[in-house]
């Protein structure tokens, strides 16, 4: 049957080929009678009644593919991404900036914990901040509120930040020699699991009053984190929350990230945050004078 | 659904070698997506064919290979098959596991004239 106009007949449209064959034709190309029937056209010396599909011009077999001009690529689909990120990662490491990627499920309390963070910082530290939600310059005008600068980046649909749009954040964001740059992601906790950033670290926010069980439902995010961080500890008196089973299931994901218990509203574990910030961040000032 | 930015980057890359390895139209594209990879394979498809329209590679069949999850086991001293991100060890239960192979997505190879 004619593919084109689905009619009985074998015809040629357009008069693309003359091959006068009692089976189907095709239309635009001219290879996939190889497949179809068991002589060749020139280049496929196989024997009647075996297709060596393996033997062809690119001597692999993909289903599905004939072997007219396979062409090999071999790239990584992130491979992109992960070169604007090691660029960023060059000019962080340049200015001794030492920097966190913040992800999290939405209303995890990310903003209220760099809001207090940064209150307690900076007096130590030059912070800056790229906040990234789809829309509203909300979060950068909370963090702006504190005095440390920051750069709204608005994904539109976009549901993570990418390294290009972290890029172009940096190019607008003077960088203090041995600050601290905070990148707050958008709240999914999904999708910025697979974008490298060029941060030193990612650093996942959970807040107690979501379920225990969501470092086994989002796997990918809690195997990308170095660090958890269990929010809202507050409230810990008021609910059911499992913090052992969390941080089994944390674990069974990704058996090194670290876990600490927090509050942005009381203001209870952040010492230890703090702690955790301040050795990381002298290493990252120290390999700048190392290299001066 | 990042899905959608990871069919741009496919799109991107398509484009790329379209001019490098001298081709003007894709037929087919074959991907290997790993099982501990950070995609669904069915939205990588549905989002490749919003993707790739107005492309060299609009219409093009979209062959996926899917790449088996391993892990080294740190208490048995092995390579494991793990399916899962949260897969204990098959043999002795463990989750001190350190993921080797099958998080990968790339581009394998296509089929062009």
């Amino acid at each position: 049957m004619c593919t084109v106009c689905g009619c009985a007949d074998a015809h040629d449209h357009k008069g693309e080929h003359g091959h006068d064959h009692h089976h189907d034709h095709d239309h635009e190309h001219e290879h996939e009678h190889e497949h179809e029937h068991g002589h060749d056209h020139g280049h496929h010396h196989h024997s009647h009644g075996t297709h060596d599909y393996g033997a062809g011009l690119a001597g692999v077999h993909v289903p599905g593919m004939s072997q007219e001009r396979i062409v090999q690529v071999e790239r990584d689909i992130l491979a992109k991404n992960d070169g604007h990120a090691a660029a960023n990662r060059a000019r962080l490491a340049a200015a001794g900036v030492f920097t966190l990627n913040f992800v999290s499920s939405p209303g995890s309390g990310k903003t209220s914990l760099l809001v207090r963070t940064i209150s307690d910082l900076k007096g130590r530290y030059p912070i800056a901040v790229v906040e990234g939600d789809q829309q509203t310059a909300n979060d950068a005008e909370r963090i702006r509120a504190t005095g440390a600068l920051a750069i709204q980046v608005n994904t539109g649909k976009g549901c993570h930040l990418d390294a290009h749009m972290v890029g172009h954040a940096l190019d607008a964001l003077p960088l203090a020699q041995g600050g601290l740059l905070f990148i707050e992601n958008v709240g999914n906790l999904v999708c910025p699991a697979a974008f490298d950033l060029g941060e030193a670290h990612k650093v996942v926010v959970l807040s107690v009053t979501e379920g225990e069980d969501k470092p086994l439902k989002y796997p990918d995010m809690f195997a990308a984190a170095d660090l958890m961080l269990i929010n809202k500890v507050d409230l810990l008196p008021h609910l059911d929350f499992d913090l052992a089973r969390t941080i089994e299931y944390a674990r069974r994901i990704n058996p090194r990230i670290e876990v600490l218990l927090v509050s942005a509203r009381t203001g209870e574990g952040l010492p230890a945050f703090y702690a955790w910030i301040a050795k990381r961040a002298e290493v990252a000032r120290n390999v700048v004078r190392a290299a001066e | 659904m990042h899905e959608m930015a990871l069919c741009e980057g496919v799109v991107e890359i398509i484009e790329e070698e379209a001019k490098r390895q001298k081709f003007s139209r894709v037929r087919a594209v074959c991907l290997e997506i790993g099982a501990l990879s950070h995609v669904e394979p069915e939205a990588m498809r549905f989002c490749f064919d919003a993707v790739s329209r107005g492309t060299i590679a609009e219409l093009a069949r979209f062959e996926i290979i899917g790449v088996p999850g391993a892990a080294w086991c740190m208490p048995c001293g092995k390579t494991v098959a793990v399916t899962q991100r949260f897969d204990p060890c098959p043999d002795c239960g463990s989750y001190q596991l350190q993921v080797t192979a099958g998080d990968g997505l790339r581009v394998k190879e296509l089929e062009v004239e």
